[in-house]
Formats: C-alpha cells, sequence, structure tokens
C-alpha cells in the first residue's frame, strides 16, 4: 500500500481523536460546576466525531480506490535518533470503518447513557471516562504506526478499568476493573515484546514499512511476531486463555457493557490481526492459531453463555463466543477477513443493542439481573422487547437479518479452507451457532415470555425516549446491516485496499452448509423453547450435570487460573520474601554484626593509659626498623 | 678520640629516655625522659655531622631544640593544669579518654 499525504477534509482526521479527548478533559477538569450541563457536553463530542467521520467516509468513497490511504502527520512524536514514531493518523478503509462504528454506536450508547444514568451523582464522570474511551479507541484505530496503535490500546485498558469499576464502593466491582486490568496487561506484554522484536527486525513500527520488511524477514522471526501479536489480540478480546475478565467486566455499568465490552473495545484484538494481514500471510503457522484460539472461544463461550443466569453474563459469554468466530474469520486469512470485519460491525449492532436491551430491563426492574426473577415482560415493556427480540433474531441467524449474513458466511468460509483443520473450524463453528441460538433463546424466553417471576415491590415500566430510540436504531441496523454489508461483496471490495479479499465473493444463501446451519439453529431454538418455555422456570437454579455446574463457573476458567497461576505465584512470592529475609537479609546483617563485634574487640585496645600507646609505638618502631633492616640486608 | 663513642652514649641516652617514658608514671619525669631521648637525638645528629664532613646534622640539632623548647612550653602547662583538676601527676590515673 502506498500512502497519500492528506489534504482538503483530510487534513481534519486528528479532530476525530481529538474532540473527544478535549471534551473528557473539560469535563474532568471542570467538576462539579459541570454536572448540570456536562451530559449535553459527553453526548455532542462523539456525535461530532461521527459527523466528520461521515464526511471522511464519503469523501474517501470519492476517491479512486488506489488513493484510499491518507495519512494525517501531525507531529513528530518521539524523534530519537533510528527511532521515530510519529503522530500520524491513517485513514483507509478498514480504520474508516472502525470509526463509523466506535462513533456511530458510540453516540447511540452516550444518548442512551444520558438516561440510564439520570439518578447516578456521578454522570457527569461517567461521560468524561467514556469520551476518554472513545479518543482512545480512535486513535487506537486510527493510528498509522504500532507505537500509536500500543498508545490507544493502553487508553482504551485505562478507559476500561476506570468504567468497570465505576461504581467503586461496590467491592464487587473494584475486583473486576482490577481483574480486568490484570489479564490485559498479560496481553499487553505480547504485543509490547511485538514491537521490540518490530523495531530490532525493521527498524521502523508503522504499517508500511513492516508490511514492506516482512516480505523477505525470516519465517520464525514472523511466526514469533505473529503468535505475540495474537497474544495481545487473545488480552483485549477474552479469548482463550485470556478470557476470564470479561464476565466480570459486566459489574461495570450496561452503557459501558455496551460500547467497550461487546461492541468496540473487545473487537480491537480482531483489528490487531487484520491489520497485521501482512505480518500472517508470511507466517502460516501464527494464522493457524489465530484460527484455533477463535474455534476454541467460540464454543467455550457459548457453552458458558447456556449456563449463565445473570443477564449480562450471558450476554458477555456470547459476545465472547462471537468474537471467537471473527477471530476464526481473521485466522483463515483472505477468505475471512472481510468477513470476520463484516460480523464485528453486525456484532456492533445487535450485541450493543441486545445490552441496551437489558439495560433497559434492569432499569425497569430495580436493578435485578438474575433472569430468573424476571418473566412475563414483553407486555410491560413493548419497545425493550422489540428491540431486543430483532436483535435476537439477528444474532442466531434469522434468514435475511444481519447476523445470518455474516455468520454463515464465516462458517462457510471455514469449511471451504478445506482438509481435516477446515471440517474441525466449520464443524466446531456450525455446533456453536446452533448453541447460540440456545442460549439465546434462553435468554428472551426467561425475560419476556412465561410467569412473572418478580421479586416483591417491582413495577415494571418502559424505559424514557433517550434509552429507547438508540435501542430502536440499533435494531435497524440489527436487521438491515447484513444486506449492505455482504451483498454482492460490498464490504470485501470496499476493505480490499487494506486486507486481501477472498476470491470469491458471491453470496450463496442456499448451499448445504447454509441447510445445516439453518437446521442446527432451528434446533437449538427448540431445545431451549422446551426447556424454558414449556416448563416452569424454577426461581433457583436446579444443580444440573457437571457440565453446567462447570459452565456456571465460566468452565473453570477462574479455577483453573487460581490454581496454575495465582497459588503458585503466591508461593514463589512467599519463597522469594523468605529468601530475602533470610538469606539476603541474612548476609547482610550478619556482615554487619561481624564487623561492629569485631571492631568493639578491638576498641579495648584504647584502654587510655598512655605509657601503653608508648609501648606500642616503641614496639611498632622496633618493627619497622628490623623489617627496614631485613630488607637492606 | 673515635666518634663512634658519641654514638654509643647517644644510644645509652635513648634507651634510658625510653626506658623511663615507659615505666615512670610521675608526668614531669616521664616529660624530662622525653627531653632525654630528644637530646640524645641531637647528640646523634652532631656525630654523624661530625662523621660526614657536613653541616646538615647540626642544622637539624638547632630545629630539634626549637621544637623542644616549643614542646616544652605546652606539655608542661599540660601537666599544671592537669595536677589542678586531678590533684595528681600521674600518668596512669589520666585514663579517661578511652573506649
Amino acid at each position: 500500500m502506498t500512502l497519500t499525504a492528506s489534504s482538503g477534509v483530510f487534513s481534519a482526521t486528528w479532530l476525530l481523536v481529538a474532540i473527544p479527548l478535549f471534551s473528557a478533559a473539560i469535563l474532568l477538569i471542570s467538576g462539579r460546576r459541570a454536572d448540570k450541563w456536562g451530559h449535553y457536553l459527553g453526548v455532542a463530542a462523539p456525535l461530532a466525531s461521527f459527523v466528520l467521520g461521515v464526511v471522511l467516509f464519503f469523501s474517501l468513497i470519492g476517491k479512486h480506490a488506489d488513493g484510499r490511504h491518507i495519512d494525517n502527520h501531525l507531529f513528530s512524536w518521539v524523534p530519537v535518533a533510528g527511532f521515530r514514531a510519529n503522530a500520524n493518523f491513517l485513514i483507509d478503509p478498514l480504520s474508516i470503518c472502525f470509526v463509523l462504528l466506535i462513533t456511530g454506536v458510540g453516540s447511540l450508547i452516550h444518548v442512551y447513557s444520558v438516561g440510564y444514568m439520570a439518578h447516578d451523582p456521578g454522570r457527569r464522570r461517567f461521560f468524561a471516562y467514556l469520551n476518554l474511551f472513545v479518543a482512545s479507541m480512535l486513535l487506537l484505530v486510527l493510528g498509522d504506526n504500532f507505537v500509536a496503535l500500543y498508545f490507544g490500546w493502553e487508553g482504551v485498558g485505562v478507559a476500561s478499568y476506570l468504567l468497570i469499576g465505576f461504581w467503586s464502593h461496590k467491592p464487587s466491582a473494584a475486583t473486576a476493573a482490577k481483574k480486568a486490568f490484570v489479564v490485559n496487561r498479560v496481553g499487553d506484554f505480547g504485543l509490547s515484546i511485538a514491537i521490540m522484536v518490530m523495531f530490532a527486525t525493521f527498524g521502523s513500527f508503522s504499517f508500511v514499512d513492516v508490511a514492506a520488511g516482512s516480505k523477505t524477514a525470516s519465517t520464525a522471526t514472523m511466526t514469533s511476531l505473529g503468535l505475540l501479536l495474537l497474544l495481545g489480540a487473545c488480552g483485549k478480546s477474552a479469548q482463550i486463555p485470556l478470557q476470564s475478565w470479561l464476565g466480570d467486566a459486566m459489574e461495570g455499568p450496561t452503557p459501558v457493557s455496551a460500547l467497550i465490552h461487546a461492541a468496540t473495545m473487545v473487537t480491537a484484538g480482531v483489528y490487531l490481526i487484520a491489520r497485521s494481514n501482512f505480518i500472517f500471510d508470511v507466517a502460516p503457522n501464527a494464522r493457524l492459531a489465530v484460527a484455533i484460539v477463535g474455534t476454541a472461544t467460540l464454543v467455550f463461550g457459548a457453552i458458558v453463555g447456556c449456563a449463565k443466569d445473570d443477564i449480562k453474563k450471558a450476554l458477555a459469554a456470547s459476545t465472547m463466543s462471537q468474537i471467537g468466530y471473527m477471530m476464526l474469520a481473521v485466522g483463515l486469512g483472505p477468505a475471512g477477513y472481510a468477513f470476520g470485519i463484516a460480523h464485528l460491525l453486525t456484532h456492533g449492532f445487535f450485541k450493543a443493542g441486545l445490552f441496551l436491551g437489558a439495560g433497559s430491563v434492569m432499569h425497569g426492574m430495580n436493578d435485578e439481573v438474575d433472569m430468573r426473577k424476571y418473566g412475563g415482560l414483553r407486555k410491560f415493556m413493548p419497545a425493550t422487547f422489540i428491540t431486543f427480540g430483532l436483535g435476537y433474531l439477528a444474532i442466531i441467524g434469522f434468514p435475511g437479518l444481519a447476523g445470518w449474513f455474516t455468520k454463515d458466511a464465516i462458517i462457510e468460509a471455514a469449511f471451504h479452507k478445506g482438509g481435516t483443520s477446515g471440517a474441525i473450524f466449520g464443524g466446531c463453528a456450525l455446533a456453536a451457532a446452533g448453541l447460540t441460538a440456545f442460549y439465546m433463546t434462553r435468554v428472551m424466553v426467561m425475560t419476556f415470555f412465561g410467569d412473572k417471576r418478580w421479586a416483591e415491590g417491582t413495577h415494571p415500566h418502559e424505559s424514557p425516549r433517550t434509552m429507547t430510540v438508540p435501542m430502536w436504531i440499533l435494531a435497524i441496523g440489527s436487521v438491515g446491516g447484513g444486506y449492505v454489508l455482504i451483498l454482492s461483496g460490498r464490504l470485501a471490495k470496499f476493505l480490499a485496499a487494506a486486507v486481501p479479499k477472498p476470491d470469491d465473493l458471491a453470496f450463496k444463501p442456499i448451499g448445504v452448509i447454509g441447510l445445516a446451519t439453518a437446521g442446527v439453529v432451528l434446533l437449538g431454538v427448540a431445545g431451549a423453547w422446551f426447556m424454558y418455555a414449556r416448563r416452569p422456570v424454577p426461581a433457583i437454579a436446579p444443580v444440573g450435570s457437571p457440565l453446567t455446574v462447570a459452565a456456571r463457573r465460566d468452565l473453570l476458567g477462574d479455577a483453573f487460573n487460581e490454581s496454575v497461576f495465582m497459588r503458585p505465584g503466591q508461593y514463589l512470592t512467599r519463597l522469594l520474601v523468605f529468601f530475602d529475609n533470610r538469606g539476603v537479609d541474612g548476609f547482610v546483617n550478619g556482615f554487619a554484626a561481624f564487623v561492629g563485634g569485631t571492631s568493639s574487640r578491638f576498641r579495648r585496645f584504647q584502654s587510655g593509659f598512655v605509657r601503653s600507646y608508648a609501648l606500642s609505638m616503641f614496639g611498632g618502631v622496633v618493627v619497622i626498623l628490623a623489617a627496614l633492616l631485613l630488607v637492606k640486608g | 678520640m673515635s666518634p663512634t663513642y658519641y654514638l654509643y652514649l647517644s644510644a645509652i641516652l635513648f634507651t634510658i629516655g625510653s626506658l623511663g617514658v615507659l615505666l615512670r608514671r610521675n608526668a614531669i619525669v616521664v616529660f624530662m625522659c622525653v627531653e632525654l631521648m630528644l637530646n640524645a637525638a641531637n647528640l646523634a645528629l652532631v656525630t654523624f655531622s661530625r662523621i660526614n664532613g657536613d653541616l646538615n646534622g647540626q642544622i637539624i640539632a638547632f630545629f630539634v631544640m626549637v621544637v623542644a623548647a616549643a614542646e616544652v612550653v605546652v606539655g608542661l602547662a599540660i601537666i599544671i593544669s592537669v595536677y589542678r583538676t586531678r590533684r595528681s601527676a600521674s600518668v596512669d590515673d589520666a585514663s579517661l579518654l578511652k573506649y
């Protein structure tokens, strides 16, 4: 790819990041004085970025396909000898898709938050953090080099930490925030080492230079680079083995779960892999690892989702599973990039919609999250029911809705990979589609159908207009997104300038695989219907099979981390403390005691008797004279 | 007469002086013995000057005398002041400056 220097409207690319950042700064600095109008500014900032993003998008498609990489140079960020990190913003088809997703869905969620957080005393601070998140996320996708990307990557990590722990007076929220941060550090470690390897190998971090250099670098270097990037992606995107933080992250306010932990931040890993496609092109083993991680996670998340009674945690498991699909897609190489990104975009719509719906339900149910205490809500919350229902149909892959286009495309691409691995990937993706249908139907039925199992004194009511309008818009996106992106390979052609496109762009809705998927989905829906709609839902979860018990505990992910990493780590630190106290301190203190003891014995020579001093001087002189005589001989 | 005898005399005087410093307790006597050692050294210097036939040794002897005179002034003053406070001129009694 060749970069074009920015001109005209593209010179304002940096404003995309600067506007929300500036707004966040104002909201944080002006303190309580801004409480009255803070949320208006908080909504206006991402909206302004969105408008600018739309303008840039249309300017970009107005250009010839070869000139669609536009570099907005702002300043030389770290110019030290051979180390050059520039504050450059890159607008290309891939980044503009993310810009529109982040600012578009972001703006809707900001609007929703005005209603959702209306009674929260910290609403201004909440908007400040949300704006900070939007700015960091935009920096992440707009940077034209890996260091700028890393800067945004850490920025969203901080924003995520602040927002998960927004209600930090709750110990569970504070712990969840810390957990998310620590687990993310493990992934960030991989990404930072990858950047160091890049600098050591290519002497540069910019996408263009690394892409050029990767054609000649050794396979071993590129494979290690790919695996390190995958580690980073696993941390941010909650993929196995770094998946454990996402479920706990649901402690944050629901708009945060919708924006950060469903629509945008957790997809940063997919972006990273898609953006580094030139690395994975020459590292097939690393690419295979990406597909394996994606496949494992999509099954893992789907199983966990089937057992969770907490509506947000069920959706979080679903997010994990859907990102697994995206990872699988980008792990398939050119055959999957466009589909992975397409699923990412439609998922951004329907999953954000589902989370906002869940938030709306919680809002009307006194912040109850246990689905066993819901039931029969469709009459009381019609707007929430319809928008949530559309999101539900989209995610299970109901023909014609967004998920049907994008998820089926991934399953087909996986089968088309061929060979044993293709069959395994495709089979897992197909089976998980059935599980997706099962757990989403379960959520739907337990929440909106059946008997009322509400707690005493609950009066469910529809949410205010500020909350329902964003939900409607997202629902429209969930319905129509697929047509826009997949039909006639529109997105794939558009993205072709940034990521390799599949050979075969034709969409094949009625094929063997399509029919099989539809059958599996139908099976899942029917299973959930018989289990949860035809039978009363017990208020206390039955014990269930060992698999259910394990799935409720995230398939023992935390137990694994605790027994394999945390406990041995604790023992190691205890051992080190012991060694430090007894070994290092013992040596140092012992040596000091030895010196002190010896000198206090030598001190006795200072007797105070002048004549003994005279004698020692005399003896000394005699010794010196004797020695001199001896030497002179 | 061979100058060597002066050297023997000097050695005898020095030995007497140093034994006095080491063995006597009275500060005044110790002090006198120090003077004796200095003068034994002076005698040796002058003798060597004679043997070598130049004046260096004699000049150094003058220096020693000047230093000894100055030292006597300070030393006696200290001894008297110690005696005034402690009513004793024994060097073993003044042993407070120790570990």
